[in-house]
Formats: structure tokens, C-alpha cells, sequence
């Protein structure tokens, strides 16, 4: 019952979480993007989709990621036949389920902090003859930073602490899958358990509370910045 | 020459602009009351709205064409785009904002860089944030930023409508500097007739999205039929002169008027005084010209010009327009109806028109027509 340890579990669960992180944030950037500036048909649909993680039972998310995602799922099969990528039972899997999971968190608030952003200053970049590229590396992205901080910060507690989806889709396997949530509820449930549970669950508490730390010293570095700086 | 050629159409919603003129080097100020179509006519010209049809040359190059298929995106227009809110990049401190446009094809040289800086006097802000700027330097730092971005023209809207008037005296100068010390063509959107009374060459009057009449600006001054857009009675006309001497111990000037002299006050600072022969512009209020039937050498007033009388307009009941010309200029008087029936003024009749030194604008405006370059930075040292 106590595979791996928990220096093991807790690795894996960072390994996990910082996948999902880098994996999403790309794709929710884009999404937010496209909700916070264009105007398309399909824009309430692709809202509705994005929110859907957040109001479905995680359970109900895992199972969908199973039939889709799978070994026998069509999207399963493809990344196995394409890029050799497999997703059942390993702790890609986990990492999947905490991005579709993490998602939703991540773009909200990204896409608050672009449409906070006055396009006039876009204008502005591409009359000084700034490339598309470059306005969004220059003007739009550190403009958003806040919120793509925030979103990540959000994301990531999330991706460490998901459960549901992650145990009906990849299971709890040790050393694989279980992760910081799943071994905590897997020690509850062993008689001798409670004293290795109790140590995950401080740190679980700790790692809350750098993350806390850690956003609020983020926001005020970044809110100082654009604010007063004499030289 | 024409250094700018627009003929645009415009649809926005309810909303049409079809504008059609051209303009000379300096700056042509677009003027018109707020939803005339002149910020419209801006973008349009900076490409960050497509006509629906029209023809945009800068200076020989076409930048847009619809019958010809040619549209040069906004990014490759080399606009200097002072937009009325700044629009300063919050998060890059001024030395990064100025430079942001200035890069690959468009890297100014160094030196020009530091003209630029120097002649807006941003040198001392340099390593400021904009949130930490008052709106006056915004506003320079704004026009330093377009002016680096190598530009073929510069676009302002209405510079200096968000800063109070101590600013706007403060900013004004630094406009009469680039208009003398560089050669890039200026539109300049404005809907104060003071601001373009001074700095106009050229002036296009806009309407609900029409041109009502476009040229010269003393030539549009001088018209008695524009009186409903550039004022009725308070308007004024502009005359032309040349400088000839300053008087250091009274900063007092004289200037030569179709032969007459005229003594002004000189401006706060000597470094804005002129070279002499320099042709400069004057804008003299109706309302500041008296009538005298013959000269008086016991009079305040020092300038006392004849003045014949073309014809009279009654205003009202209790003021009359007294249209005449100095020499070959034009120049108009509002006094009462019964100084003109006491002293029995009629047409043709050669009066003094006196007008106080202190009635002139105490700034120098210089006449970009047939005046010197002072000096051309954006060519080098070319005629010194």
C-alpha cells in the first residue's frame, strides 16, 4: 500500500501538475484569445465548452477522457499510432486529466486580463510598424501577464489536487498515477496509513501556502512595474 | 507640389466621410466640429480603416488605391500616429516606448534620436514609466515616439485637447519646432481655431463628413463666408509680415508689413526669436482694431496703419464689420454703428486702423511658405 513513498508521490504529482501546466497554458492562451477579441460563429459553443470541466462531475469528465483517450478510444489510438503516445493507466494519463481539468481555470482569467487591455495600444504598435507576432510578444502578452499568472498559479493547484477525473480515467496506480489526492485518500483507507497521510496532507497545506505567497508577490512586483518607478 | 493627396469614402454605420484634398509641405490642419469625420479621415489615412473607395499618396508613393488594388498595410504606411490618448506602452519606461518604432529599416542614427529627444526635452525622462508622467509629457513623449518611427507624415489628433491651457501653451512651441526643423508633412486634427490660427499652412474644413473648403490657411481666414466654422466677428484675419529687429531692452519687435512697420511684443524666450527676413504670420482680432480718421502721435497705441475701407457690413443693431485692406492685405475692424455714421466711414474712404502691440499673439509663427529651413536634421547637415 505504501509503494514508492511519499518523496515519490510527491515528485510524480509535481511531475504531473507542471505537465498539465505546460501542455495547456498554449491552447488556453489561444482559446482566451479568441473569446476575449474575435467575434465568430460558434463563439457561445466554444465558451460552453471551455466552462464544461467546471460544472461537470469530475467523475463524468474522467469517464469521457476514458472512452475518448483510452486504449480503445479513437483519440487513444491515434496518438498511440501516430506519435506513440499512450495515455491509459500512466501518469501521461493523470497529466491529461488535470489539464481538461486545470483548463477552464486557466483561461478565465487570462481572458479578463486581455480584454482589460486597450486595443488602442495594438494600434498604436502597428502604425510604429510592429509585425503581428511582434505586438503579441511586446504589447498584448506581458500586458496580460497578470492574468496568465494567476491562471497558471489556479491551474496548478488544481492539476495537483484533481481526483476525480484522474481516478476514473487512469485508476490509482502506485509510482503511475497516484498522485498527491489519491495516495492521501488511498493511506485514509489503510489501516496503518494516517501518519503517512497526515505528512502529505502538510504538505499539501505548505505547498498551498507558497502558492499563495508566491501569487500575491507576483501581482505586486507586476502592479509596481507599470506603476511608480522613478528612475 | 503636393506633399499629401487623400480623396477617401468612408461608410461606418450611419456615418459617411467623403473627403477629397490636398495639402503642401507644414501642417494642414483638418477642422471640424466633434463627428465632423476628421479622426475617421486620420485613420483612414493611417490604414487603420478601409475606405470603401479612394486614392491616399504621400508624398509620390501611393499607399492606397481601390480602383488600382492597392492597399499598404498599417504597418508599412510609416505613419507617426499621435493618437489623442497617447497610447504610451504602460508597461516600457520612455526610453523603451520612443525606440519602439525605431528599428530595422527605420533605425534612425543615434544623433537624430538625440535631436529629437532634446528638442521635445525628454532627455530627463528617460527612465520614467508613463503612469509616473504628467499629461504634458505624455503628449511629448507620444510625439517623440511617432517622430523616431522614421515617418513620411505625421498624423496628430487634437494634441492638445486634454491638457489645460498652461500645457497647451507649453506644447505649442515644440509643434512649431518640428514644423521648422523638419520636412515631414503634418495632418493635424483639431476643432480649436486658435491652435490652427497658429500652426495651420494649410487648413480643411470638415462637416459631417464633407469638405466645406480647403487651402491656404490666410487665404481661408481672409473669406467672409466661412465665418459659421472659423468664428463670425472674433475670427480675425492673419496678415504676413517679416521680422526685422528685436529690442532687448523694451522685448519689443518690429515687422515689416507691406512696408509698414508694426511693433509687437517679442516672445518670453529669445531662442524663439527668429532670424531676421524671416517671414512671419500675425492674427489680429476684429474686435482689436480701432479706426482713427488720422494719425495721432498722442496716442498709447503705437501701430497706426492706413487702412482703406473695401466695404461695411452691419453685424447687428449695434456693430458693424469694417472690411478693408493694409497694402494688399486684408483686414477687419469690428466697431459700433455709431462710430461709423459719427465719423461718416464708407467704402472706398482711406482710414488709420490702430491696433495695440499687445493685441497680437505673443507667440512668433513662422510662415513655412518661402521661409528658411533653419535647419533640415532628417537630411543631415544639407543647407547650413
Amino acid at each position: 500500500m505504501t509503494g514508492g513513498g511519499e518523496l515519490a508521490i510527491i515528485i510524480l504529482s509535481l511531475k504531473v501538475a507542471a505537465t498539465a501546466m505546460v501542455v495547456t497554458l498554449p491552447f488556453a492562451f489561444f482559446v482566451a484569445y479568441a473569446l476575449a477579441r474575435w467575434r465568430f460563429r460558434g463563439r457561445g459553443l466554444l465558451q460552453a465548452v471551455t466552462t464544461l470541466p467546471l460544472v461537470l462531475p469530475p467523475v463524468v469528465t474522467g469517464y469521457a477522457l476514458l472512452v475518448l483517450f483510452g486504449a480503445n478510444g479513437p483519440l487513444g489510438w491515434l496518438f498511440r499510432e501516430t506519435i506513440g503516445l499512450e495515455f491509459a493507466f500512466r501518469w501521461t494519463g493523470a497529466a491529461l486529466a488535470a489539464s481538461v481539468m486545470a483548463f477552464p481555470l486557466l483561461v478565465r482569467p487570462i481572458r479578463l486580463s486581455l480584454e482589460a487591455i486597450d486595443p488602442g495600444l495594438e494600434e498604436a504598435a502597428e502604425t510604429l510598424g510592429a509585425s503581428r507576432l511582434r505586438i503579441l510578444a511586446t504589447v498584448t502578452l506581458p500586458l496580460a501577464l497578470p492574468g496568465v499568472l494567476a491562471g497558471v498559479i489556479l491551474g496548478f493547484a488544481k492539476a495537483l489536487g484533481e481526483f476525480g477525473a484522474t481516478i476514473t480515467f487512469v485508476s490509482n496506480i502506485p509510482g503511475q498515477t497516484r498522485t498527491l489526492s489519491l495516495a492521501i485518500y488511498s493511506f485514509l483507507q489503510s489501516p496503518t496509513g494516517d501518519a503517512a497521510a497526515l505528512r502529505l496532507i502538510g504538505f499539501s497545506v505548505f505547498l498551498a501556502i507558497v502558492a499563495i505567497i508566491g501569487s500575491e508577490w507576483i501581482a505586486t512586483r507586476l502592479s509596481r512595474n507599470g506603476k511608480s518607478r522613478n528612475g | 507640389m503636393a506633399e499629401i493627396d487623400v480623396d477617401v469614402a468612408v461608410q461606418a454605420g450611419e456615418f459617411t466621410l467623403e473627403a477629397a484634398f490636398e495639402a503642401g509641405p507644414g501642417i494642414c490642419a483638418i477642422f471640424g466640429q466633434s463627428g465632423a469625420g476628421k479622426s475617421t479621415l486620420l485613420r483612414s489615412v493611417a490604414g487603420l480603416v478601409a475606405p470603401q473607395r479612394g486614392r491616399i499618396e504621400i508624398g509620390e508613393e501611393v499607399i492606397l488605391d481601390t480602383d488600382e488594388g492597392i492597399c499598404v498595410p498599417a504597418r508599412e504606411r510609416r505613419v507617426g500616429y499621435v493618437f489623442q490618448d497617447d497610447r504610451l506602452f504602460p508597461h516600457m519606461s520612455v526610453q523603451r516606448n520612443i525606440a519602439y518604432g525605431a528599428r530595422g529599416a527605420a533605425q534612425p542614427e543615434a544623433s537624430e534620436a538625440e535631436q529629437v529627444v532634446a528638442m521635445l526635452g525628454i532627455a530627463d525622462l528617460l527612465d520614467r514609466y508613463p503612469a509616473t508622467l504628467s499629461g504634458g509629457e505624455r503628449k511629448r513623449v507620444a510625439i517623440a515616439r511617432a517622430l523616431l518611427s522614421q515617418p513620411r507624415i505625421l498624423l496628430m489628433d487634437e494634441p492638445l485637447a486634454s491638457l489645460d491651457h498652461a500645457r497647451r501653451e507649453r506644447i505649442m512651441p515644440y509643434l512649431e519646432r518640428i514644423r521648422s526643423e523638419t520636412r515631414i508633412p503634418i495632418l493635424y486634427v483639431s476643432h480649436e481655431i486658435d491652435e490652427i490660427a497658429r500652426l495651420a499652412d494649410t487648413l480643411v474644413i470638415l462637416s459631417q463628413g464633407r469638405v466645406v473648403a480647403s487651402g491656404r490657411t490666410p487665404a481661408l481666414f481672409a473669406r467672409t463666408d466661412l465665418g459659421a466654422w472659423l468664428g463670425q466677428n472674433g475670427g480675425g484675419v492673419l496678415l504676413r509680415g517679416i521680422f526685422r529687429h528685436f529690442d532687448p531692452e523694451y522685448r519689443m519687435i518690429e515687422v515689416d508689413l507691406d512696408g509698414y512697420t508694426l511693433h509687437l511684443i517679442g516672445p518670453d524666450d529669445e531662442r524663439d526669436l527668429p532670424e531676421p527676413g524671416t517671414n512671419l504670420r500675425l492674427r489680429v482680432h476684429a474686435r482689436d482694431v480701432a479706426i482713427a480718421l488720422s494719425p495721432h502721435g498722442d496716442l498709447s497705441v503705437r501701430n497706426q496703419m492706413p487702412l482703406v475701407i473695401e466695404y461695411i457690413e452691419k453685424v447687428d443693431n449695434a456693430y458693424s464689420i469694417i472690411h478693408g485692406l493694409i497694402g494688399l492685405q486684408p483686414l477687419r475692424s469690428r466697431i459700433t454703428r455709431k462710430t461709423v455714421d459719427d465719423l461718416g466711414l464708407h467704402a472706398g474712404m482711406t482710414v488709420y486702423a490702430l491696433i495695440k502691440s499687445a493685441a497680437f499673439d505673443r507667440r512668433l509663427v513662422r510662415e513655412q511658405h518661402g521661409s528658411r529651413k533653419i535647419h533640415a536634421w532628417r537630411s543631415g547637415s544639407q543647407d547650413d
